[in-house]
């Protein structure tokens, strides 16, 4: 509980930010991933830079797109009319993160670069197709969701770069649900749900999915959508998706001493089913 | 007075100060130059000390001192339950490990620095050189020929087997016997996890030799004498201060080395030490609860009837013996086997065996959750063998009511109890009978939905100081007080005892109100200070209201003879001819001549018209040593359905129906038994302490090791009889762990009956859903 010494400074812009941001240090935004870890000394960081302050990097704003700033706290999102309305399976994994007063200081930005495989905005953000947006000292670029998480705490940041917003394509014509079966302990999951589906009439057209939580990392999973892309979402459906889920995480399983990866495996194909459910 | 305090759920006095962040714990308490301690400790679970080199350490700024093993000249930390007839080895525990660590946790140095970061960033740079040596953690295990010695002295591991029932007439019930069930029963590792981590800083004069230890002790007159015997001060030199104490269940019992160590440091630097606990080192080197490996049988008649429960109990020490650690497993639970039931055969073997886990010790029920469990569990496994309703196997068996002692096999005298009112009660509120339809009904339509029953009764208020010799315990278990009332009629209650989050201060002065008449808000509770408060051995065992409110009781009650006696002089009346009420004395027939409590307080100060004979001032001082123990009781019954598909348990009713005599403060006894039945059910749903087969404790943080959460329960349906205490002065029995004792066989029972139809007959707790979707898998295989 006693984090090893490390510098604190302020940033009041990006491009402070990304001046004053060295190899030894890190971005400073909520703080509720990175301090713990801090605490634990299972990480130590020369410097700290706060990025809280950025007027830049905070708010929601939906203009067909829906874009959403890095330090944009999980509460906020969770209570946006704009995100329930255009990615309602987001606003409800924000509102499952942690308890209130995490998700008080909690943000998007800070929670995709630790990229704890079992929390849950990643699931959805891989699910819905967001995009998350970077800005170094060599330029901004973006990367889709699927391809910033890399695995285990592991993204396609590089060094010194900062995460600025996330965007995600607007779905209110889709139903998306998020479903969590939450580990007793941390209340992180044991395996996180995220589906997106577009309908016409009873018969699914299109199905994104995603699974997290039982696996290092959000993981896309095609061989779930195939399976409900063109049905009707039948029982037939549903339990063929369960099986492919299941092979479509096959290859990312995590577990713990208490839910192993077996365990979390099978539990995709029961919350995937459940999940459609939620959605449609 | 309109309504009596006694029985009234008056609001706790101590919560404003705990809810708004004002009380004072030791962390809290802040001294000028004071130095801070960290401590290296080690990362392996068993390895020997090759070498270790704090000159980086003792080179970085701040750093005042760094100390080993071999520097420190303090005793060995004691054991202080020597338990009778059982072989007992007690194998040395220094404070700080010379030559060889025993667990993951165990102190090889310590760093003193200005401040808390540089102490650690120091412990961190003291430069450790371990030779490893295979570890065992599973207490059976470790009891087998080959495993790892961890201690020289301590053959096999085995340090102590206790067995003092006749073996010969058990195996002859056993033999005899048309049904036998058994079970192999795992009582797993429980991390106590007090609210507020352990803390300790001591001041040392070394001009009048006085040591102040400020510590998170649930009986700091125990600390006093044992840092006086591990120091070498005279315990009248030692000061012991336990502050605000954020809850212990247990754990707070103990003398930890942490606690030896400020106090030699204080002593060798001249300057005030200070330690604080990070959750971390809490849930590492902390003692933990349970720790059973447990091999029982339970022989019945085609019928029902029991007729005898055996066990052979493997049950795990740690590294080290901690302070009370061999009685748990023996005297508090061995003697707990008959239950609430009429089993005239009780065998019991005990096998203490060290291990290379932190050390065990007293957590909640301290031996008798692992009693009760068991009989609970034989019970259920009886029930399904010879095809009887598990209620019903119950109700065949219970002890018919009794007002004033009744024997049993295991040997204790049970003081009174109706387990058949508890138990009808119990199942009438739970709609038994309906819910075995609705059950069977759901689970025709594919839904699985399980009721648990569990009467229990148990030994509490420890406990007469004669037994307490008698089974080894180097204590009393006596109590003693003064009621100290002040010139202006403001009360005083000085215990020996020392709560920490229980309530007493408010159920204790409920007593004293009770009893003279002064408005509860005049009474104050003062404890925690071994200058400040009498003798007393502390608070554990569901003890301080039983034992610490009979001690109060008895003293108020002298005071009220001297009141009665003052106020009759006073009044120029025969005492005969004082009546009294709601804290008033006025002489009969004559309702307008009276003398309030108050005034005749202040006259006694005064002084100045005694009667003959009479001595001035008002304060009574009562040593109180129970005559036997108390028996609370009652039957809990939990409601479960399970998700086959998941194996998720959903915790649908709880009902408790308890009886720990006539109620001071119904609110408190509420609040007792939900934090008992959350422990308890934390046990059989999500609690456990795991181990990798090197000896790393997994569940470090909360983040694996699973805390009960608020909306795992639904609202408890709590009700009650009332059965004194004949032997008690006003007729209490405690309650501070019942909650603990009846839930966990409960809601275990609860899911194995659900699980019934699926075929899956034992699982090991805690019952994750990952083991129950496990075991229902294998079983539809």
């Amino acid at each position: 509980m006693w984090p090893n010494k490390f510098e604190y400074a302020r940033a009041g812009s990006v491009d402070e930010a990304l001046a004053m941001i060295s190899d030894d240090g890190k971005f400073l935004a909520g703080g509720h991933s990175l301090l713990p870890v801090m605490k634990l000394r299972l990480d130590a960081p020369a410097h700290l830079v706060d990025i809280n302050r950025i007027e830049s990097l905070s708010g929601i704003s939906a203009n067909g797109d829906l874009t959403i700033g890095a330090t944009t706290t999980h509460a906020e999102i969770a209570g946006s009319a704009a995100v329930q309305s255009m990615c309602a399976a987001l606003a409800s994994a924000c509102g499952q993160v942690g308890d209130q007063a995490v998700r008080n200081f909690g943000t998007i930005g800070g929670n995709i670069a630790h990229a704890d495989p079992a929390s849950d905005p990643p699931t959805v953000l891989v699910a819905c197709g967001a995009t998350v947006n970077i800005q170094g000292a060599a330029g901004a670029r973006s990367v889709g969701a699927e391809d910033f998480f890399v695995d285990l705490f592991e993204t396609a940041l590089d060094d010194g770069e900062l995460i600025t917003s996330v965007s995600l394509p607007n779905c209110s014509d889709c139903q998306c649900a998020y479903v969590k079966f939450p580990h007793p302990a941390s209340r992180y999951a044991i395996v996180g749900v995220a589906v997106c589906l577009k309908m016409d009439g009873d018969t699914c057209t299109q199905a994104d999915v995603a699974v997290g939580g039982a696996t290092v990392k959000a993981v896309k999973c095609a061989g779930a959508e195939a399976a409900l892309a063109g049905s009707a979402l039948d029982d037939a459906a549903l339990e063929a998706a369960a099986a492919a889920v299941k092979a479509d995480i096959a290859d990312w399983l995590a577990g713990d001493i208490a839910y192993p990866e077996s365990y979390r495996q099978q539990m995709a194909g029961v919350f995937l089913k459940r999940a459609v459910r939620a959605a449609s | 007075m309109s309504t009596r305090i006694f029985g009234s759920g008056i609001k706790r006095r101590e919560d404003p100060r705990l809810i708004t962040g004002e009380a004072r714990y030791t962390d809290d308490i802040k001294l000028p130059g004071v130095l801070h301690m960290a401590v290296v400790r080690s990362p392996y679970a068993h390895a020997n000390i090759v070498s270790i080199d704090s000159a980086a350490a003792e080179a970085m700024d701040g750093v005042v001192a760094v100390f080993t093993g071999d520097d420190i000249d303090l005793a060995g930390m004691p054991t202080a339950w020597l338990i009778p007839d059982s072989d007992l080895k007690t194998p040395e525990h220094p404070a700080l490990a010379k030559g060889k660590v025993r667990y993951v946790g165990d102190g090889v140095a310590i760093v003193l620095a200005d401040d808390r970061y540089r102490a650690q960033d120091a412990a961190d740079a003291v430069v450790v050189d371990y030779e490893e040596l295979p570890a065992v953690i599973d207490p059976e295990a470790a009891a087998q020929a080959g495993a790892p010695l961890i201690h020289d002295d301590v053959e096999g591991n085995i340090a102590f087997r206790w067995a003092p029932f006749d073996k010969e007439a058990s195996d002859a019930v056993f033999e005899a016997a048309d049904v036998v069930v058994s079970e192999r029963i795992l009582q797993q590792r429980l991390l106590p996890t007090a609210m507020e981590t352990r803390a300790a800083m001591a001041q040392y004069n070394a001009a009048t030799q006085e040591l102040t230890l400020w510590c998170t002790s649930q009986n700091p007159h125990i600390h006093r004498f044992i840092i006086s015997a591990v120091t070498g001060l005279n315990e009248n030199k030692v000061r012991v201060i336990a502050p605000e104490v954020g809850g212990g269940f247990g754990s707070k019992i103990p003398c930890y080395p942490d606690e030896a160590l400020v106090s030699w440091a204080a002593m060798k630097l001249g300057v005030p030490v200070k330690w604080a606990e990070t959750r971390s080192e809490n849930y590492q080197v902390t003692i933990h609860g349970r720790d059973h490996v447990q091999h029982v049988q339970m022989a019945a008649s085609s019928e029902g009837k029991i007729l005898g429960v055996r066990a052979t109990v493997y049950a795990g020490m740690g590294g080290y013996l901690s302070t009370a650690a061999p009685g748990i497993p023996t005297i508090l639970h061995g003697l707990l086997y008959v239950g609430p039931y009429t089993i005239d055969s009780v065998y019991c073997e005990s096998i203490g065996v060290m291990t290379n886990g932190a050390p065990t010790d007293a957590y909640r029920g301290a031996g008798r959750p692992e009693a009760t469990f068991l009989l609970e569990r034989m019970v259920d496994n009886v029930a399904r063998e010879i095809g009887m309703d598990p209620a019903e196997v119950r109700r065949k068996n219970l002890i018919p009511a009794f007002e004033d002692g009744y024997d049993v096999a295991a040997g204790l005298t049970y003081d009174s109890g109706d387990y058949p009112a508890a138990f009808e009660k119990a199942l009438n509120m739970a709609g038994y009978d309906d819910f075995r339809q609705a059950q069977a009904e759901a689970l025709a339509a594919g839904r699985y939905l399980g009721i648990g029953v569990t009467a229990y009764t148990e030994m509490c208020g420890l406990g007469p100081s004669q037994v307490a010799g008698a089974v080894g315990f180097q204590g009393g278990l006596w109590e003693s007080a003064t009621v100290r009332v002040t010139p202006t009629g403001k009360v005083q209650a000085l215990i020996g005892a020392s709560p920490h989050g229980q309530g007493s201060e408010t159920t204790l002065a409920q007593i004293i109100a009770e009893e003279l008449g002064f408005p509860v808000e005049d009474i104050e509770v003062v404890h925690g200070d071994t200058t400040e408060t009498p003798m007393g051995w502390g608070t554990y065992g569901s003890r301080t209201t039983p034992v610490t409110g009979a001690a109060l009781a008895k003293a108020s009650q002298k005071l009220k003879d001297k009141a009665r006696a003052l106020a009759a002089h006073l009044m120029e009346a025969s005492v005969d001819d004082i009546e009294y009420a709601d804290g008033s004395f006025s002489v009969k027939g004559s309702p307008d001549q009276a003398q309030s409590i108050q005034e005749v307080a202040l006259m006694a100060h005064l002084a100045w018209n005694m009667p003959e004979g009479m001595d001035p001032g008002f304060e009574e001082s009562q040593f109180y040593d129970p005559p036997n123990f108390v028996y609370p009781f009652g039957t809990h019954i939990a409601i479960v359905e399970v998700d086959a598909a998941t194996g998720v348990i959903d915790l649908q009713r709880y009902i408790a129906v308890d009886d720990c005599g006539p109620q001071i403060n119904p609110e408190i006894v509420a609040g007792q038994i939900h934090g008992g039945v959350v422990q308890g059910v934390a046990q059989a749903l999500c609690e456990g302490a795991i181990y990798s087969d090197d000896g790393q404790l997994l569940t470090g943080t909360m983040q694996d090791y699973c805390m009960p959460k608020a909306d795992m329960f639904p609202n408890f349906e709590l009700g009650e009889t009332v059965t004194p205490s004949p032997h008690h002065p006003i007729g209490v029995k405690g309650v501070g762990e019942t909650g603990t004792i009846a839930s966990t066989p409960t809601v275990y029972n609860a899911v194995l009956d659900a699980l019934a139809p699926l075929g899956v007959e034992q699982i090991d707790m805690p019952l994750t859903s990952a083991k129950v979707w496990g075991a229902i898998q294998a079983a539809r295989q």
